[in-house]
């Protein structure tokens, strides 16, 4: 036995030291799908290789930052220039998309709808990667200390990176979303098709589970659905690239990243979700049809007669009409009768006595499923949506038209 | 290119200095994780599994051989975010075939040590699927293209790195 042994001792340690390794894979496997089994033997790994990654990203930023601050100043003034002209530009459309925002919270509001909104960032600088060509993971050099937790979601300006995977004391592992093991839930933006996104051998990204009876069309952008509990709901994922037939009755779909995984340098960790339900402020002074009305391209005076109508009518009439020509005693009144949206229609019944009032707030909310961002399913669209009309009507003259007239916010 | 039949007796057998044998593999961990961030098509490199090839081919001892690809692999392990002991085998596997074969074939040509590393580069790959897919169910998808791909571009580093690594190597 010992000569067998001693015969085929270099056969033996081999077998001895997979076996060994074997052994402790299916430890692991069994004992849990995470890494906190391993975490001791990791955090020595890491500890000992990352401070040469922080060391030479610390001399690279430092020389790049004297580089840049002290010899690269040329033309400083004049971009200064143009940044500012950027700015007022910016803020003129910062001023449009803040009415687009209210108008969209508020008619959220009125349908409940129930959102995940960032509420708390920690910015870090991405050093390192996994150091295998097989997984798409990097290193941040923020963990535990900054509050860093395992499945928080890694977002940058452009779109979503990736999700924490393994949390030590001051740096984190992050699990790309073009790894193989990723899925992240998402939809499309225009034809509101959910699907799993997935990485590729080759680090790219395709979306599964689209049926091939579906339209998906090239440069569609495609969004986080919030499905998968990580990633808030509305964040840019990337955008259709290609599509093609696929296994059994799926579509290929090939996906461009919105942020550029290969050349990450500083990322976001959404280390705060608020789930809650929009809501819209109390005292709103600008209404979306007023908004609206104001944006239509001419409207004619209201008419004599229409002023003297009955209450009812009137009330019906006026949110388009009287808003458009710009007279502010008709958002008094529709302020009056829609005090907050959960109970305007009964505070308007008890009011007015106007049974058509309620169709105005459903009809509202109705246009808003069809507007509002990230509204991917919309459940309770047909239930109470009044039908909606074919074009906008800016002038309802004579007879006005059936309770949509802040139906159609087009 | 001739690979060229050797007896035991003929062969060379060198080792490295501590600073070259430590140094060298915590040399290629570190790069290997922190480079590709900097240069992306570095990914395609694996320099662990180089640095493993070439010990176990120069000190041409099985048990060293695996040894050192089991340490390799294992550190590159508790890097990744898959359970530790994937790489460890495979290296395991790579370093003790690699050590054999020095035995066996003359590794010091240029054309050898191409063909060599390409051929253990599949095996290295052949062995990690295996096990990721087979023991810890991974979902990983092997691509041929990217595969023959990486093995040659390994394969051509492989070389030039050999020869830097030849200044090193010390005769017994």
């Amino acid at each position: 036995m010992e000569s067998m042994l001693g015969r085929y001792r270099n056969l033996t340690i081999l077998v001895g030291v997979l076996f060994l390794q074997v052994l402790g894979l299916a430890v692991q496997v069994k004992r849990s799908a995470d890494a906190e089994n391993t975490r001791l033997i990791r955090v020595w790994a890491v500890r000992a290789i990352t401070p040469f990654e922080r060391g030479v990203v610390w001399v690279q930023n430092g020389g790049r930052n004297v580089l840049h601050d002290y010899f690269f100043l040329r033309g400083v003034r004049a971009e200064n220039r143009q940044l500012k002209d950027q700015i007022e530009q910016m803020k003129l459309a910062q001023a449009r998309l803040s009415e687009d925002a209210i108008q969209a919270q508020r008619l959220q509001s009125l349908l409940a709808f129930k959102e995940q909104f960032i509420s708390k960032t920690v910015a870090a600088q991405v050093i390192g990667s996994s150091g295998s060509d097989l997984s798409r993971s990097i290193y941040i050099d923020k963990g535990e200390n900054a509050g860093l937790k395992a499945d928080m979601a890694v977002i940058t300006a452009g779109g979503i990176v990736g999700k924490v995977w393994l949390v030590y004391p001051s740096t984190s592992l992050v699990l790309m979303i073009n790894d193989q093991s990723s899925g992240v839930g998402v939809f499309l933006e225009k034809s509101r098709l959910q699907g799993v996104l997935r990485g590729t051998p080759n680090g790219e990204l395709v979306l599964e589970r689209v049926m091939n009876d579906e339209q998906v069309t090239p440069g569609e952008a495609i969004l986080s659905s919030g499905g998968d509990q990580i990633f808030p709901k509305g964040l840019p994922v990337g955008t259709v690239s290609k599509v093609g037939p696929g296994r059994e009755m799926f579509l290929s779909v090939k996906v461009t990243p919105a942020a550029d995984l290969s050349r990450l340098e500083e990322v976001l960790v959404v280390t705060e979700k608020q789930e809650r339900e929009a809501v819209a402020e109390s005292g709103t002074r600008v209404r979306a049809a007023d908004i609206l009305a104001r944006r239509l391209p001419s409207v004619p005076d209201k008419p004599a007669a229409v002023a003297g109508a009955p209450q009812n009518v009137s009330a019906k009439s006026q949110p388009n009409s009287a808003n458009a020509a710009g007279q502010p005693s008709t958002g008094d009144v529709v302020k009056k009768v829609v005090p907050k949206p959960a109970s305007g229609a009964a505070d308007t019944k008890s009011a007015s006595g106007s049974a058509g009032l309620t169709g105005t707030t459903t009809g509202t909310a109705s246009g808003a499923m069809s507007e509002a961002p990230g509204s991917a399913n919309s459940p309770a669209k047909p239930a109470t949506a009044q039908p909606k009309p074919p074009a906008p009507q800016p002038a309802p003259q004579t007879a006005p038209p059936p309770a949509a007239t802040e139906d159609s916010p087009h | 290119m001739p690979i060229t039949y050797t007896s035991e007796e003929q062969i060379e057998v060198y080792r490295f200095s501590v600073p070259v044998t430590v140094g060298v593999p915590l040399l290629a961990l570190f790069l290997q994780a922190f480079l590709p961030r900097r240069i992306p098509y570095f990914s395609y490199l694996d320099l662990p599994l180089l640095i493993t090839i070439y010990f176990g081919m120069a000190r041409r001892n099985p048990i060293s051989g695996l040894l050192t690809g089991a340490a390799i692999g294992l550190v590159q392990d508790m890097l990744g975010p898959y359970p530790i002991g994937i790489y460890g085998i495979a290296k395991t596997v790579v370093g003790y075939l690699a050590s054999s074969l020095g035995v066996k074939l003359d590794v010091e040509n240029a054309g050898t040590r191409l063909l060599v590393t390409l051929g253990f580069y599949l095996i290295h790959a052949a062995v990690y699927f295996t096990v990721a897919r087979g023991m810890v169910n991974l979902t990983l998808n092997w691509s041929w293209s990217r595969g023959i791909l990486a093995g040659l571009a390994n394969a051509v580093v492989g070389v030039a790195l050999y020869f830097v690594l030849d200044k090193f190597k010390q005769r017994t």
